[in-house]
Protein backbone atom coordinates (compact mmCIF):
# COMPACT_ATOMS: atom_id res chain seq x y z
CA UNK A 1 0.00 0.00 0.00
CA UNK A 2 1.17 3.59 -0.97
CA UNK A 3 1.38 6.46 1.35
CA UNK A 4 -0.81 8.21 -1.37
CA UNK A 5 -2.03 8.30 -4.70
CA UNK A 6 -2.76 10.69 -7.33
CA UNK A 7 -6.78 11.12 -6.23
CA UNK A 8 -5.56 12.03 -2.65
CA UNK A 9 -4.81 15.35 -1.02
CA UNK A 10 -1.71 16.17 0.93
CA UNK A 11 -1.91 17.99 4.14
CA UNK A 12 0.09 20.55 5.27
CA UNK A 13 -0.57 21.16 9.19
CA UNK A 14 0.68 24.35 10.11
CA UNK A 15 0.68 24.43 13.66
CA UNK A 16 3.31 27.49 14.95
CA UNK A 17 2.73 31.49 14.52
CA UNK A 18 4.46 33.58 12.67
CA UNK A 19 7.91 34.98 13.44
CA UNK A 20 8.57 33.11 16.41
CA UNK A 21 10.32 30.07 14.82
CA UNK A 22 10.61 29.17 11.19
CA UNK A 23 7.79 26.47 11.31
CA UNK A 24 5.28 28.07 9.46
CA UNK A 25 7.43 29.37 6.87
CA UNK A 26 9.12 25.82 6.46
CA UNK A 27 5.79 24.43 6.53
CA UNK A 28 4.49 26.97 3.27
CA UNK A 29 7.30 26.37 1.95
CA UNK A 30 6.38 22.58 1.63
CA UNK A 31 3.47 23.12 0.39
CA UNK A 32 4.39 25.47 -2.29
CA UNK A 33 6.42 22.80 -3.57
CA UNK A 34 4.06 20.30 -2.87
CA UNK A 35 1.87 22.01 -5.10
CA UNK A 36 4.69 23.06 -8.08
CA UNK A 37 4.61 18.85 -8.28
CA UNK A 38 1.39 18.99 -9.10
CA UNK A 39 -0.03 17.73 -6.13
CA UNK A 40 -3.39 18.52 -4.60
CA UNK A 41 -2.69 20.39 -1.20
CA UNK A 42 -5.19 21.41 1.71
CA UNK A 43 -3.52 22.71 4.66
CA UNK A 44 -4.77 23.23 8.08
CA UNK A 45 -4.28 25.87 10.76
CA UNK A 46 -4.33 24.26 13.96
CA UNK A 47 -3.17 25.98 17.41
CA UNK A 48 -1.08 28.90 17.57
CA UNK A 49 -1.18 28.35 13.46
CA UNK A 50 -4.36 29.94 12.68
CA UNK A 51 -2.12 33.25 14.20
CA UNK A 52 -0.40 32.77 10.45
CA UNK A 53 -3.98 34.16 8.79
CA UNK A 54 -4.33 37.40 10.93
CA UNK A 55 -5.40 40.19 8.81
CA UNK A 56 -2.87 43.15 8.40
CA UNK A 57 0.29 41.65 9.23
CA UNK A 58 3.28 42.83 8.86
CA UNK A 59 7.21 42.10 8.03
CA UNK A 60 8.82 40.77 11.79
CA UNK A 61 10.95 42.54 13.75
CA UNK A 62 13.43 40.49 13.44
CA UNK A 63 14.34 41.31 9.83
CA UNK A 64 12.28 38.05 8.82
CA UNK A 65 10.53 38.52 5.57
CA UNK A 66 6.92 37.36 7.50
CA UNK A 67 4.52 34.65 5.59
CA UNK A 68 1.41 36.59 5.11
CA UNK A 69 2.98 37.52 1.72
CA UNK A 70 3.33 33.89 0.96
CA UNK A 71 -0.47 33.23 2.22
CA UNK A 72 -1.41 35.53 -0.42
CA UNK A 73 0.05 33.59 -3.15
CA UNK A 74 -1.49 30.57 -2.11
CA UNK A 75 -4.20 30.78 -4.71
CA UNK A 76 -1.58 31.15 -7.35
CA UNK A 77 -0.86 27.61 -6.87
CA UNK A 78 -4.19 26.25 -6.87
CA UNK A 79 -4.07 26.03 -2.87
CA UNK A 80 -7.78 26.77 -2.14
CA UNK A 81 -9.05 24.70 0.36
CA UNK A 82 -7.85 26.14 4.16
CA UNK A 83 -8.85 24.59 7.24
CA UNK A 84 -8.95 26.15 10.40
CA UNK A 85 -9.89 24.37 13.40
CA UNK A 86 -12.68 26.47 14.84
CA UNK A 87 -11.86 25.69 18.60
CA UNK A 88 -7.86 27.12 18.14
CA UNK A 89 -9.71 30.05 16.54
CA UNK A 90 -12.22 30.76 19.04
CA UNK A 91 -9.85 30.28 22.22
CA UNK A 92 -7.40 32.88 20.79
CA UNK A 93 -10.44 35.10 20.62
CA UNK A 94 -10.44 35.12 17.08
CA UNK A 95 -13.15 35.01 14.34
CA UNK A 96 -13.43 34.47 10.73
CA UNK A 97 -13.89 37.88 10.08
CA UNK A 98 -10.03 38.46 11.77
CA UNK A 99 -8.92 36.34 9.14
CA UNK A 100 -6.85 37.63 5.45
CA UNK A 101 -8.22 34.32 3.20
CA UNK A 102 -11.83 33.17 3.21
CA UNK A 103 -11.33 29.95 5.24
CA UNK A 104 -13.31 26.36 5.89
CA UNK A 105 -14.16 26.33 9.78
CA UNK A 106 -13.68 22.66 11.11
CA UNK A 107 -14.67 21.18 14.50
CA UNK A 108 -12.40 19.48 16.43
CA UNK A 109 -14.55 16.45 16.58
CA UNK A 110 -14.27 16.77 12.17
CA UNK A 111 -10.65 16.42 12.54
CA UNK A 112 -10.47 12.61 12.37
CA UNK A 113 -11.93 12.80 9.04
CA UNK A 114 -9.68 15.28 7.84
CA UNK A 115 -6.46 13.68 8.60
CA UNK A 116 -7.68 10.26 7.70
CA UNK A 117 -8.93 11.73 4.08
CA UNK A 118 -5.78 12.84 3.33
CA UNK A 119 -2.28 11.56 3.00
CA UNK A 120 0.45 12.08 3.22
CA UNK A 121 0.64 14.18 6.05
CA UNK A 122 3.10 16.80 6.68
CA UNK A 123 3.18 18.40 10.49
CA UNK A 124 4.61 22.07 10.94
CA UNK B 1 8.06 -2.08 3.65
CA UNK B 2 9.56 0.87 2.33
CA UNK B 3 9.85 3.77 4.75
CA UNK B 4 11.12 7.32 4.44
CA UNK B 5 11.53 9.58 7.68
CA UNK B 6 11.83 12.92 8.35
CA UNK B 7 13.70 14.15 10.90
CA UNK B 8 13.22 17.97 11.97
CA UNK B 9 14.85 18.23 15.61
CA UNK B 10 18.98 19.00 15.78
CA UNK B 11 20.85 16.56 17.23
CA UNK B 12 21.64 16.59 20.93
CA UNK B 13 19.40 19.50 21.59
CA UNK B 14 16.20 17.05 21.15
CA UNK B 15 15.61 13.05 21.43
CA UNK B 16 13.67 13.74 17.57
CA UNK B 17 16.95 12.54 16.21
CA UNK B 18 17.81 9.96 18.55
CA UNK B 19 14.12 8.31 18.51
CA UNK B 20 14.38 7.83 14.45
CA UNK B 21 17.62 6.31 14.73
CA UNK B 22 15.91 3.50 17.30
CA UNK B 23 12.75 3.43 14.98
CA UNK B 24 15.36 2.62 12.01
CA UNK B 25 17.03 0.12 13.54
CA UNK B 26 13.51 -1.43 14.57
CA UNK B 27 12.17 -1.52 11.29
CA UNK B 28 14.96 -2.79 9.57
CA UNK B 29 15.51 -5.63 12.25
CA UNK B 30 11.68 -6.31 12.00
CA UNK B 31 13.03 -7.58 7.38
CA UNK B 32 11.50 -3.74 6.37
CA UNK B 33 13.73 -1.43 4.13
CA UNK B 34 14.75 2.11 5.28
CA UNK B 35 15.14 3.97 1.70
CA UNK B 36 15.34 7.69 2.48
CA UNK B 37 15.68 9.89 5.58
CA UNK B 38 15.20 13.90 4.93
CA UNK B 39 16.44 16.23 7.03
CA UNK B 40 14.64 19.71 7.41
CA UNK B 41 14.21 22.52 9.80
CA UNK B 42 16.83 22.45 12.60
CA UNK B 43 17.10 18.22 11.73
CA UNK B 44 19.70 19.60 8.86
CA UNK B 45 22.02 19.92 11.89
CA UNK B 46 22.50 16.00 11.92
CA UNK B 47 24.33 16.27 8.75
CA UNK B 48 27.37 18.45 10.70
CA UNK B 49 30.63 17.06 9.24
CA UNK B 50 32.81 18.64 12.33
CA UNK B 51 30.21 17.49 15.28
CA UNK B 52 32.55 16.10 17.75
CA UNK B 53 30.10 14.76 20.38
CA UNK B 54 31.20 13.41 24.13
CA UNK B 55 33.17 10.18 23.59
CA UNK B 56 30.51 8.33 25.86
CA UNK B 57 27.32 9.07 24.10
CA UNK B 58 26.16 7.67 20.75
CA UNK B 59 27.55 9.37 17.63
CA UNK B 60 24.67 10.63 16.16
CA UNK B 61 26.33 11.62 12.42
CA UNK B 62 27.77 8.78 12.64
CA UNK B 63 24.92 6.40 13.13
CA UNK B 64 23.18 8.20 10.08
CA UNK B 65 26.41 7.38 8.45
CA UNK B 66 25.94 3.84 9.48
CA UNK B 67 22.77 3.47 7.98
CA UNK B 68 24.01 5.14 4.33
CA UNK B 69 26.70 2.65 4.11
CA UNK B 70 25.15 -0.74 5.53
CA UNK B 71 21.57 -0.18 4.01
CA UNK B 72 22.05 2.03 1.29
CA UNK B 73 19.47 5.17 2.94
CA UNK B 74 19.73 7.65 0.96
CA UNK B 75 20.69 10.26 3.53
CA UNK B 76 18.80 14.08 1.93
CA UNK B 77 19.21 17.35 3.80
CA UNK B 78 16.65 20.38 2.35
CA UNK B 79 19.68 22.98 0.61
CA UNK B 80 17.74 25.99 1.93
CA UNK B 81 16.96 24.81 5.49
CA UNK B 82 20.66 23.79 5.13
CA UNK B 83 22.24 26.91 3.90
CA UNK B 84 20.90 29.73 6.01
CA UNK B 85 22.11 27.65 8.64
CA UNK B 86 25.26 26.58 7.90
CA UNK B 87 25.35 23.31 6.47
CA UNK B 88 27.05 23.46 3.47
CA UNK B 89 28.64 21.08 0.78
CA UNK B 90 31.93 21.86 -1.46
CA UNK B 91 30.17 23.36 -4.13
CA UNK B 92 27.50 25.34 -2.47
CA UNK B 93 30.59 26.84 -0.34
CA UNK B 94 32.54 28.00 -3.80
CA UNK B 95 29.59 29.46 -5.28
CA UNK B 96 29.32 31.61 -2.42
CA UNK B 97 32.91 32.23 -2.07
CA UNK B 98 33.31 30.91 1.38
CA UNK B 99 36.30 28.82 2.77
CA UNK B 100 35.83 24.86 3.90
CA UNK B 101 32.44 22.72 3.85
CA UNK B 102 30.39 21.69 6.51
CA UNK B 103 28.43 19.00 5.04
CA UNK B 104 28.89 15.14 6.29
CA UNK B 105 30.21 12.68 3.86
CA UNK B 106 27.19 10.72 2.94
CA UNK B 107 24.81 13.33 2.99
CA UNK B 108 23.83 14.58 0.01
CA UNK B 109 21.86 18.41 -0.33
CA UNK B 110 18.46 18.94 -2.05
CA UNK B 111 15.37 20.08 -2.52
CA UNK B 112 12.06 20.07 -0.95
CA UNK B 113 10.80 18.73 -3.78
CA UNK B 114 12.34 15.34 -2.98
CA UNK B 115 10.24 15.18 0.50
CA UNK B 116 7.18 15.30 -1.46
CA UNK B 117 8.41 12.83 -4.12
CA UNK B 118 9.86 10.45 -0.89
CA UNK B 119 5.87 10.84 0.47
CA UNK B 120 4.72 9.51 -2.59
CA UNK B 121 7.22 6.98 -3.48
CA UNK B 122 7.61 5.03 -0.06
CA UNK B 123 4.83 2.91 1.43
CA UNK B 124 5.27 5.18 4.98
CA UNK B 125 6.50 8.52 5.72
CA UNK B 126 7.33 8.95 9.76
CA UNK B 127 7.92 12.25 10.78
CA UNK B 128 10.37 12.65 14.37
CA UNK B 129 9.89 16.26 15.23
CA UNK B 130 10.60 18.49 18.59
Amino acid sequence: MNNADSSTAMLVVLRHAPHGSSWLREGLDVALVGAAFGQSVSLLFLGDGVQALIKGQQKGALGQKGTHPTLDMLAMYDIDTLLVDADSLAQRGLAEDDLQLPVTLIASSQLLRVFSRHAPVFNF
Amino acid sequence: MRYALLVQGAPYSHQAAHSALRFASALIDRGHRLETVFFYHDGVYNAQRLAAPPQDEPHLIEAWQRLHHEQGTALLVCVAAALKRGVIDERESRRHGMQGHSLAASFELTGVGQLVEAAMTHDRLVTFSP
